[in-house]
């Protein structure tokens, strides 16, 4: 029986996390219709400045993560202006490759310049708690907490603000906004900056139980995209619901079928559910 | 301009084919070690592979992320049945094509129901899922360790292929055959049914061409391409380990297509050729290659997407209607009674072309 | 010629096409008028088998083709265009109307391996026919020009061609007029006409008011996803009903 909580404490954990990230990914489709594969790259990015702010210039924990926070915001509105926007009329197939071009540049720059070695991230909250006879790292109870109630954050955002509402109904429906007189180019850039925030701040979370590295957005980057197919592509909803999802799927699977084979579960999963259903789980209408 | 002209209506005659291909047959004369022919032979290899990806992603247009993976389902096959099981080479090299086909199908028919994003990521994780069952299955794939002592195609005691000049002629005749059959495709009907998908699901729909029939087929003639590429990788490089799945590969595979023109006939070569020889001259670059590659990816589909190939043929199709145009309208002016003779001499014009 | 009865799609709730009955005639033209989002675009899509209706029943030249796919219909003789004009823009205008006639070929991959005979005659009547189609649109001027470099109108026209080298008996024009002047709005019209002469069936969507009510033998409306009224010009003219769902939505009518 602990055993078994203690694999809902990971897959909380892992879920937590992967629905940050998703968020951000699933934002940026909903609005622009890119599916970034840079993401991963920029959350990667993430992890490396809370680094270097932490280790090398000796910044506080949560200062680091502003820190993280505030670079990738701008990488993220950088690649926005420079890449996406001039494709936004090109045939879909350009702004994929686009985003792979900037996906491969980031992690050669980084490679070139901190190396290939896993670094490992300090942070100030090292204590095992003991919860009922349940060992868990404060940083896990951090990453919970804070993923939730940044989550809840952007909600209230997206929900109460202006500027909230203007994205949201950018996501609905693209040409009505324009009709309203949104001014595109700002939600676009506010949107590229929210995800790319929300990758930095999951990765300063998450690197302190994990390792620090160029390719560490990988395998992310994937399983982002895999809850955001499963969430439907777009909704905020749909990304935090997938990510405890999948989330789940591996803790449960890693621990009960198979470690060497976890990762594949949520590729598993998604070719299997789009076999069944191509548009994915949570979609409605024809798209 | 005039000799301008002259040198790009060269370019598309017979003769400048035949002299691509004696310049290929010469090369190993002119090559001043026996490395610059390995690595002009592996390139030959990989530019197998990327016309496999042209015929999906480039005429199709879909964007196939796991070609990587193909790619080494072909190695694997060669290699697991030659080491493992004992087979000769050319029939673990058959197997590998057939495996490619057949795994090509499968992954097909479910895959290309989704369309573009859906494609896109759905076949990045069916390289990945391709990537990690080689790199974990040891019992069948030897895991991380590779297969070693993979044995070169067999020459039948004529040609002894573990030399390099005689694979270099191999793969050259096997490059050859791939463009050949390519050019034969999208020349053709089938090639037109392609790339009509390619401008709109639904246009191609509307016209009558079945979209599941075409794209599944496309995708099998890519992975079947990808596969034989990688059974002769295999044949040539003798060891092959999971690194050989990883999706960069992909990524490799995208810039070269994307250099030389996506789409068209020469841009996988060109594109092969120019950025194998461009990483080869800058040795410190093989690492970080990335570092010039990404953004040259993000400036080429901003500012080239057609590439080199297709940027001259776009310049070239431009200038000769324009000169048919100037003919029209001078024809038209000897005659400036008769309107209807600037379609009729148009038309003549257009028929020479 | 086109008989439809009942015809409803719905998306989750919404019937975005509601009960609608209604038959064309052939060798006629037929109008679908409507403000927008009435469900035009859908009722096309629906006919041409882009999607299958919720309820209701298509028949077509006595058959039915309800929730058949849209390439089986096409070459059962339905051709459409599309309100954007998707055409191969690196290519020549001649080049991208060849495969217009491939619905009617039958090569397959290892046609295309030993370059058959049946593939070289058949790539020569697809030819013929993209020549043939490009002299009908009146743009054999301009075939060998990059489909890039033409003007919006003679896109326009190309489209006209590439679905009439599907040697369609029924043709829908989504917009033929969207997006062009005037001047080149009459000499599309003529064009239509043209297409009806030589015995092909039209069914277009249009908002532009002057050029439907000079063009068509005979009208629908709709509003809301409903058939709204029917009839000549002159009878939709005069229909209190039409008139009122023009005034009633901000839809400028005139346009």
């Amino acid at each position: 029986m602990d055993l078994f909580l203690q694999q809902v404490l990971n897959g909380l954990t892992l879920g937590s996390i992967y629905g940050l990230v998703a968020l951000g990914l699933t934002l940026v489709y909903g609005i622009l219709h890119v599916p970034n594969f840079a993401h991963g790259a920029l959350y990667m990015v993430g992890a490396y400045v809370s680094y270097v702010t932490m280790v090398d210039f000796g910044v506080n924990y949560w200062l680091a993560m502003i820190a993280a926070a505030g670079v990738v915001a701008l990488l993220a509105v950088l690649c926005e202006r420079l890449v996406f926007n001039p494709l936004r009329h090109a045939p879909p197939i350009h702004d994929k490759i686009a985003a792979i071009g900037i996906m491969l540049f980031l992690e050669a720059l980084v490679q070139m310049h901190w190396g290939a070695e896993f670094r490992r991230m300090p942070t100030p909250y090292t204590e095992i708690l003991n919860v009922a006879g349940m060992t868990i790292p404060a940083q896990r109870v951090l990453i919970i907490i804070g993923a939730f109630s940044l989550m809840a954050v952007l909600h209230l955002f997206l929900k109460k603000t202006m500027t909230g509402s203007t994205i949201v109904a950018m996501a609905q429906n693209r040409e009505g906004a324009f009709l309203v007189g949104i001014d595109a180019n700002r939600v676009a850039m506010m949107t590229f900056a929210i995800s790319g925030g929300l990758a930095a701040v999951g990765a300063t979370l998450f690197a302190p139980i994990n390792l620090v590295y160029p390719a560490m957005g990988h395998l992310l980057i994937m399983k982002a995209f895999v809850i955001i197919i499963l969430g439907g592509m777009g909704s905020i909803p749909g990304a935090i619901v997938g990510g405890l999802i999948i989330g789940f799927a591996e803790a449960f699977g890693g621990f009960y079928i198979s470690t060497d084979y976890k990762d594949i579960i949520a590729f598993a999963l998604l070719v299997v559910i789009l076999s069944i259903k191509p548009t994915g789980l949570f979609t409605k209408g024809v798209r | 301009m005039n000799a301008l002209q002259k040198i790009s209506d060269f370019f598309m005659t017979p003769a400048m084919k035949i002299l691509l291909i004696l310049a290929a047959v010469l090369f190993p004369f002119v090559a001043s070690n026996e490395y610059q022919i390995y690595v002009m032979a592996l390139a030959f290899v990989w530019a197998i592979a990327v016309y496999g990806m042209n015929i999906i992603t480039g005429l199709c247009g879909q964007l196939n992320l796991a070609h990587g993976g193909f790619f080494a389902i072909g190695a694997y096959t060669l290699s697991i049945l030659a080491v493992d099981h004992g087979w000769g080479f050319w029939w673990a090299f058959l197997a590998a094509g057939g495996a490619g086909a057949l795994l090509g199908f499968l992954a097909g028919v479910v895959s290309l129901r989704l369309k573009e994003h859906y494609f896109a990521i759905f076949t990045l994780c069916v390289g990945f899922i391709i990537y990690l069952l080689i790199d974990k299955w040891e019992a069948l794939t030897h895991g991380a360790l590779g297969i070693i002592d993979i044995p070169a195609p067999n020459g039948f005691g004529l040609v002894d292929f573990t030399q390099t000049t005689p694979f270099y002629y191999l793969a050259l005749t096997f490059m050859v055959l791939s463009i050949w059959l390519a050019a034969r495709i999208a020349n053709s009907l089938l090639g037109r049914s392609f790339r009509a998908i390619r401008i709109s699901d639904d246009l191609a729909e509307s016209l009558g061409i079945n979209l599941m029939r075409n794209k599944v087929l496309a995708f099998v003639l890519s992975t079947t391409y990808a596969s034989v590429a990688g059974a002769l990788y295999a044949g040539l490089v003798r060891f092959i380990g999971p690194a050989e799945a990883e999706v960069v590969h992909t990524f490799d595979m995208i810039t070269y297509l994307l250099v030389g023109g996506i789409g068209t006939l020469m841009g996988p070569l060109i594109g092969t050729m120019a950025i194998t020889w461009l990483t080869q001259s800058l040795q410190f670059l093989e690492e970080y290659r990335m570092i010039v590659f990404g953004p040259m990816l993000v400036v080429l589909v901003i500012f080239f997407p057609r590439g080199v190939v297709g940027s001259f043929l776009t310049w070239r199709g431009r200038r000769l209607a324009a000169a048919q145009d100037a003919q029209a309208e001078s024809a038209a002016k000897k005659k400036p009674k008769a309107n209807n003779t600037v379609n009729s001499s148009a038309r003549e014009a257009g028929n020479h072309a | 010629m086109l008989k439809i009865d009942n015809l409803t799609k719905r998306f989750g709730g919404l019937a975005a096409v509601n009960n609608v009955s209604i038959e064309f005639e052939a060798n006629k033209i037929n109008a679908i008028i409507g403000p927008n989002g009435a469900g035009k675009s859908t009722f096309f899509n629906l006919v041409a088998g882009a999607m299958p209706p919720t309820e209701g029943r298509i028949e077509y030249q006595g058959m039915d083709i309800t929730g058949m796919a849209c390439d089986r219909i096409a070459r059962l003789g339905i051709a459409r265009t599309f309100q954007t004009t998707n055409l191969f823009e690196e290519s020549t205008v001649l080049d991208n109307l060849i495969v217009g006639h491939r619905l009617r070929t039958q090569s397959r991959l290892w046609d295309v391996i030993i370059n058959s005979k049946r593939l070289r005659d058949e790539e020569k009547k697809c030819r013929a026919r993209a020549q043939e189609v490009l002299d009908f649109v009146g743009l054999s001027h301009i075939g060998h020009r990059i489909t890039a470099d033409i003007s919006q109108e003679e896109k326009k026209r190309v489209a006209f061609a590439l679905a009439l080298a599907t040697d369609p008996e029924l043709v829908l024009l989504d917009e033929p007029a969207g997006g062009i002047n005037p001047e080149e709005t009459e000499n599309l019209a003529g064009l239509i006409r043209k297409m009806v002469e030589h015995g092909v069936t039209v069914c277009l969507i249009e908002h532009k008011m002057d050029m439907i009510m000079s063009l068509a033998d005979k009208i629908m409306v709709l509003d809301h996803g409903e058939k709204i009224a029917e009839g000549t010009p002159d009878e939709i003219r005069n229909n209190p009903v039409v008139i009122e769902a023009y005034l009633g939505s901000d839809d400028d009518a005139a346009a």
